[in-house]
């Protein structure tokens, strides 16, 4: 048994620090690190950066312009850009609809998506939920009717997240009204421009525009738009849903929240001395490190299991809910850190380009929207709930 | 990077395993309580045909050679079995000691005896107003001719009450709580003004208060250089971390596996308890716990070989896991059982003490997320 990183998978890691530190664009990073909001410039810029070095498709197979990287080297990359505050590339082409059309999908569709997608021509998003249909995302309701060549579709979906700026959106629709829940379902690439969609922002109660609502009127879709068979999409679903969680206990993520709250506790002055040296808080930062180490060695050990060629299947979801509730505990604790500055609530002061006074410190301005922002995480990809269940199901046998 | 164990390591994990299924069957456990000395001649004669006892020492000594993942392997082992049998004070913390600081005079005459299950030995180190600070010591030693006189009283002195040579730290300079100044001296458990009052633990070990009225020791008793215990015996204490939580992990594990299994049998209204979800969310989050104590136990066997300062911070960082979690699976395998929770006869209630308990022993979470808070910023 080692802990440590064997020669080779050091030196991969030098070379993932020195890219970072050679091609991250250091606005970029400050607005990262500084919680601002990005924009979707930002991303762009960031993932023709990492194309450019062919980093960009993680999870792809080498002969499509993949890294073919195995688990660890995927691990140490991930951790690497989170660390040093790169954005987070845009999962809805790259990582999950890219993998579903490997998998599934045409060659004609693999020859016109695939390049797009390491080229980010297109700014993908994605139609899932329904009002009705949430953790039971089975019970979707969006119709999608075979007339001829073409499909025409009608429905309403949620919580898309940056479908503002989409180009394309992948759907799960009900062809089959009559079957069983699950296998009337088909998966749908759909070009966000065609006539019929409306795309209506929802605000979040941080004040951000982060997610839209998508209405579906008559929209007609050729059908070699469809992945994989008609009335199997679900079988794409349940493909795209557990394809290669390895980042989704967001320890890298954490690590540099928590380097960079612990900054910010030595600024702040509380009882006359850094906040960072009051006892109550020390102890609360002490039980993050403290639970964030633990996270980081089951991360590993999952990755490590996943490098030996075991499936990461439910696993994930114990990283996922460790993982989230890590990140969570750091906002709030951002919060505190803020006192009475996490108060003042200036929307504008979180776009980078502000150019006004902040009230208080600097750090204050966003903490408290991030904090609520961040009770997204228990509740998206699958909720924490629903993490619970699947483990309860395929690990204890319940 | 691998989390996978050797082939010795996998060996010593299959010995461990075997002795404690096949003989350390809870109504064996049992017996071994209510016995006289608390513990098992027997048991203890077979640790060291197996070869168990000399797991620390070099192999020069007639050991295994292990460092922290072979003693977390055995101390797992003998967290999923109870085991009460005194490995901690005599191999880990006491031999280690006397390894690191004796003489080779001293060596001979001991760590052989240890490693065949000829001797026990007990470490001496907490007082009464100490709590955990390792430091914090007022048991004197005074040169006396060639040798010293040792006044104090020790408390809850783990497997003291049948130990055979008690290793007494007591400060031969400086205030109480100073580094420097404190000495290990070997001293026979029966010799004149040691008086010793055995009891039980609630763990199910057993221990004693030591009070040390001028009693004589010889040079050779001393080990080591005079004043200069402190850095060994923090080496020896991490070993003991290392042990403690890993045999918190093992218990935690069977704890978690008889409530999963009691949960699905048990039928209320109608149904085995375990199809309702208050109760499968509650049985996840326990396993959760125990996945965190496991990762950071590996985390902290893999780190005694770092600098000082970065092993005690993970030490630190993963005995405050296992305070932490542990005290959460124990109090839900409890309430998950129900009423079978609180009786004696259910094993559940013996593991759910012992891993409650595991934070006494060397220093509680709260003793130790305080170290963690003072080494944070190390890297």
């Amino acid at each position: 048994m080692d802990i440590n990183f064997t020669a080779e998978e050091a030196a991969f890691r030098d070379e993932v620090r020195a890219f970072l530190k050679d091609k991250l664009p250091a606005d970029i990073s400050r607005k990262v690190k500084e919680h601002k909001r990005l924009g979707k410039e930002d991303t762009v810029r960031w993932q023709k950066i990492l194309n450019e070095q062919g980093w960009l498709a993680l999870h792809w197979p080498k002969e499509y312009g993949g890294t073919g990287w195995s688990p660890i080297q995927k691990h140490i990359f991930e951790e690497e850009c989170a660390e040093a505050g790169a954005p987070t590339v845009l999962p809805f082409g790259v990582n999950m609809v890219a993998p579903v059309i490997i998998k599934f999908g045409t060659q004609e569709q693999k020859d016109y998506y695939l390049p797009r997608i390491l080229k980010s021509e297109d700014w993908w998003c994605q139609g899932y939920s329904e009002p009705g249909a949430g953790s039971d995302l089975a019970s979707l309701k969006t119709r999608a009717v075979r007339e001829g060549d073409h499909y025409v579709v009608n429905g309403q979906k949620t919580w898309t997240t940056l479908g503002q700026h989409a180009d394309m959106i992948f759907c799960l629709v009900r062809t089959d009204p009559e079957a069983k829940k699950q296998e009337g379902i088909s998966f749908l690439l759909i070009d966000m421009n065609t006539p019929g969609i409306t795309v209506r922002p929802l605000i979040t109660l941080d004040g951000e525009h982060e997610v839209n609502e998508v209405f579906f009127d008559d929209v007609k879709v050729p059908v070699e738009n469809l992945v994989g068979e008609e009335n199997k999409g679900w079988t794409c679903a349940k493909y795209l849903l557990t394809f290669e969680r390895t980042g989704i206990a967001g320890v890298g993520q954490s690590k540099a929240a928590l380097a960079h709250l612990k900054q910010v506790a030595a600024q702040q002055i509380s009882n006359g001395r850094p906040l960072i040296e009051d006892p109550h808080f020390r102890r609360r930062l002490a039980d993050v490190e403290m639970e964030l180490m633990s996270l980081e060695m089951t991360n590993l050990r999952t990755v490590a299991a996943a490098e030996a060629g075991g499936v990461p299947g439910a696993e994930s979801s114990f990283l996922k809910i460790m993982g989230t509730e890590l990140r969570q505990e750091i906002t709030h604790l951002f919060r505190t850190a803020a006192g009475p500055y996490a108060l003042p609530f200036l929307n504008e002061a979180l776009h980078d380009d502000f150019d006004g006074n902040y009230v208080g410190p600097e750090f204050a301005a966003s903490v408290s929207a991030r904090y609520f922002n961040f009770r997204k995480l228990s509740i998206f990809g699958g909720s924490n709930e629903i993490q619970k269940n699947i483990i309860s199901k395929m690990i204890l046998g319940l | 990077m691998d989390f996978k164990l050797s082939d010795e390591q996998r060996m010593l994990e299959e010995t461990v395993g075997r002795l404690v299924r096949d003989t350390y069957t809870f109504e064996t456990r049992n017996k071994i309580l209510e016995s006289e000395q608390g513990f098992s001649a027997d048991v203890w004669q077979q640790f060291a045909e197996l070869g168990l006892l000399g797991v620390p020492f070099s192999e020069e000594a007639g050991g295994f050679n292990g460092g922290g993942a072979e003693l977390m392997v055995v101390a797992e082992g003998f967290g999923r079995g109870l085991v009460v049998e005194p490995y901690l004070a005599t191999v880990v913390l006491c031999g280690t000691l006397v390894d690191k600081l004796g003489s080779d005079q001293q060596k001979e005459a001991l760590i052989p005896a240890i490693i065949g299950g000829e001797t026990r030995l007990s470490l001496a180190l907490y007082e009464p107003n100490s709590r955990y600070e390792h430091n914090r010591v007022t048991t004197s030693a005074k040169k006396d001719g060639e040798g010293y006189v040792l006044n104090g009283e020790k408390a809850v002195v783990i497997n003291g009450d049948s130990a055979d040579q008690l290793v007494v730290i007591a400060r031969t300079s400086g205030a109480e709580d100073d580094r420097d100044g404190l000495s290990a001296f070997l001293v026979d458990g029966n010799a004149a003004g040691v008086s010793r009052r055995g009891y039980p633990t609630i763990d199910g070990l057993r221990a004693a208060e030591v009070v040390l009225k001028d009693v004589k020791v010889g040079a050779d008793a001393l080990l080591g250089a005079e004043g200069q215990a402190i850095d060994a015996l923090e080496d020896s204490l991490a070993l003991g971390l290392v042990a403690l939580c890993a045999e918190a992990s093992g218990a935690m594990e069977v704890a978690c596996d008889q409530t999963l299994e009691y949960i699905k049998e048990r039928q209320q209204f109608g149904v085995p308890i375990g199809k309702f979800q208050a109760l499968q969310h509650r049985m996840v989050e326990m396993r959760m716990e125990l996945e965190k104590v496991r990762s950071i136990t590996m985390l902290a066997a893999c780190s005694l070989n770092e600098s000082r300062e970065l092993r005690d911070k993970r030490l630190a960082a993963a005995k405050a896991q296992v305070g932490k979690s542990g005290r959460r699976v124990a109090e839900e395998a409890i309430q998950l059982f129900g009423g079978m929770g609180m009786m004696e006869e259910t094993p559940i209630s013996h593991y759910a003490k012992r891993i409650v308990m595991i934070d006494h022993h060397l220093g509680d979470s709260e003793y130790h997320f305080g170290r963690l808070e003072s080494l944070l910023d190390v890297e």
